[in-house]
């Protein structure tokens, strides 16, 4: 029986949205604590929604699946919206994960997180505050 | 599609020869050892059999040789039963730091019942240097247990540099030749070792077959309580079948031990030699020359091994990974960690380990398959990004 579902192998088999965005609005970086592994999540915002998610992994299997599903369930939505993206939201996604491999989902959700609020802080610093 | 098979360190398959000589013990020879009939009679010579011919492959009487499960039972009973046969005399073991778990697990076991345990460091290639163990040695040592090959990166330890140093200070020396057995020659009085363990599964025996050597006049302690089965060392009805198999895999790999070697070394010196300039930023694992015939381990940078692992599969290529992500418990290899291997690079360890089948064509197929793998894998990682700009 293969360790992983269906769903996780199609999206590490063919990854959306892998690569990075030129002039991003928002960076998020993410190590693994657990096995040092690292997920940077790019963002292009416009009214803000995230109009463009793109990422880079270096890790397992698991985590290339996760910033795929990821990127491809925060495309379009609001940033309030896309703040409500939760490990546990992106497990399910991907029909489950081996227990050992639920570290790499939260993996990718924070990175997200993270270059949001990195789009935020950024906004802020410009006074302009469009929150 | 091609299926190329490379993760033998994982297990071997049944030879086609071994297969047949076990399948009259799962048929009408059924009888138990033990018993007095016939059909024990049948059973007890297959027995004696087995034994004989797994004692030649290592040069051993086949006395000696006590028939287990797998080679992590031999690895416990050699590890546990040796030391705790000793315990009056001293509890103090000295094991390298790139054991198999069942002989670092076992004796992590012995330190929570009242040991000391001294670890050997390995060199950057992962060998054991001689002095360091004659360093650790104490008057209550009763134990050394160094490997002869190390499984995941293929280096091949001073065995025999170890025991004259143990012969020297009278303490038993074990020495795990699970990974070695069937691609190296063997003479347990030329390495002067007191016990030896090995399994059939990793010599194109079955599954369930494996045996620990222990010399003659050594007492070791049983780690099961029962009958007296297998002098009492290792009671409990034996599986015969296994075991016919284990002798018959013996046979064949010290029949044709020396082609077998010669063969996979040559396939094997391929890989190490023109793998790393196709992929670039590859290393070599372990080291260079004196290593398992079978054995190519390398870790490559950027990108880590279960992913490899996952996308060479999908092209019908097994390997392994010593990566923590291909971990259960999430940590590196300890082996590449004890050869100080930086955590980020063992990410990237992927390990071939070459069967006495694999031929040119297979080295071809991987060679031709595996770039386009680490290409696309570092294409999606952020620390290859970096290190471009
Ligand atoms: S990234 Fe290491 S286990 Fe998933």
């Amino acid at each position: 029986m293969p360790i992983y579902s269906d769903k996780v192998m199609e999206h590490f088999m063919s990854p959306h949205n892998v690569g990075d965005i030129e002039g991003a609005d928002g960076i998020g970086e993410e190590g693994n604590p657990v096995c040092g592994d690292m997920m940077t999540f790019y963002i292009k915002v416009k009214d803000n929604r995230l109009e463009d998610v793109k990422f880079k992994t270096f890790g397992c299997g698991a985590a290339i699946a996760v910033s795929s599903m990821v990127s491809d369930m925060a495309i379009g939505k609001t940033l309030d919206e896309a703040m409500e993206i939760t490990p546990g939201k992106v497990a399910k996604e991907l029909e489950g994960l081996p227990k050992n491999k639920l570290h790499c989902s939260n993996l990718g959700a924070q990175a997200l997180h993270k270059a949001i609020d990195d789009y935020r802080s950024k906004q802020k610093g410009k006074g302009g505050g469009k929150k | 599609m091609r299926k190329v098979y490379l993760d033998n360190a994982a297990t071997t398959p049944v030879l086609p020869e071994v297969r047949q000589t076990m399948l009259p013990y799962l048929d009408e020879l059924f009888g138990n050892p033990s018993s007095l009939h016939d059909w024990g009679d049948a059973a007890r010579e297959a027995l004696a059999a087995s034994r004989n011919q797994v004692a030649r492959l290592i040069g051993a009487t086949g006395n000696d040789v006590t028939f287990t499960s797998c080679g992590t039972e031999s690895n416990n009973l050699a590890v546990k039963g040796l030391a705790l046969a000793r315990q009056k005399k001293g509890k103090h073991l000295v094991v390298s730091a790139i054991e198999h778990f069942s002989v670092m697990h076992s004796a992590r076991t012995l330190e929570k019942m009242g040991f000391e345990l001294s670890l050997v460091p390995v060199d950057k290639y992962g060998a054991v240097d001689p002095a360091e163990v004659r360093r650790r040695l104490r008057p209550d040592t009763v134990l050394v247990s160094i490997m002869m090959a190390n499984n995941e990166v293929g280096t091949l330890q001073p065995i025999k540099e170890i025991g004259r140093i143990t012969k020297e200070h009278e303490i038993v020396f074990h020495t795990d030749a699970v990974a070695a057995a069937g691609q190296l020659e063997i003479s347990v009085d030329d390495l002067g070792v007191d016990a030896l363990s090995l399994a059939g599964n990793q010599l194109y025996g079955p599954k369930g077959g494996a045996a620990l050597w222990v010399r003659k006049g050594v007492r070791i302690l049983p780690q099961l309580d029962g009958g007296i089965q297998e002098e009492g060392r290792r009671p409990g009805t034996e599986n015969i079948a296994a075991i016919v198999g284990l002798g018959k895999a013996a046979e064949l790999a010290k029949d044709n031990l020396a082609d077998r070697a010669k063969q996979m070394s040559r396939l094997r010196n391929r890989l190490l030699k023109e793998l790393p300039p196709r992929l670039g930023h590859t290393d070599v694992t372990g080291h260079p020359t004196n290593r398992l015939p079978g054995n190519a381990s390398f870790v490559t940078h950027f990108i880590e091994g279960e992913a490899m692992l996952m996308l060479l599969n999908s092209k019908g290529i097994a390997v392994s990974s010593g990566s923590a992500c291909t971990s259960r418990a999430l940590k590196a290899s300890h082996v590449l960690s004890a050869m100080e291997v930086a955590d980020e690079l063992a990410q990237g360890s992927i390990v071939f380990s070459l069967g006495i089948d694999t031929n040119d064509d297979d080295i071809d197929y991987v060679l031709e398959m595996m770039p386009p793998v680490v290409e696309r894998l570092r294409q999606m990682s952020p620390l290859y990004a970096k290190y471009v700009k």
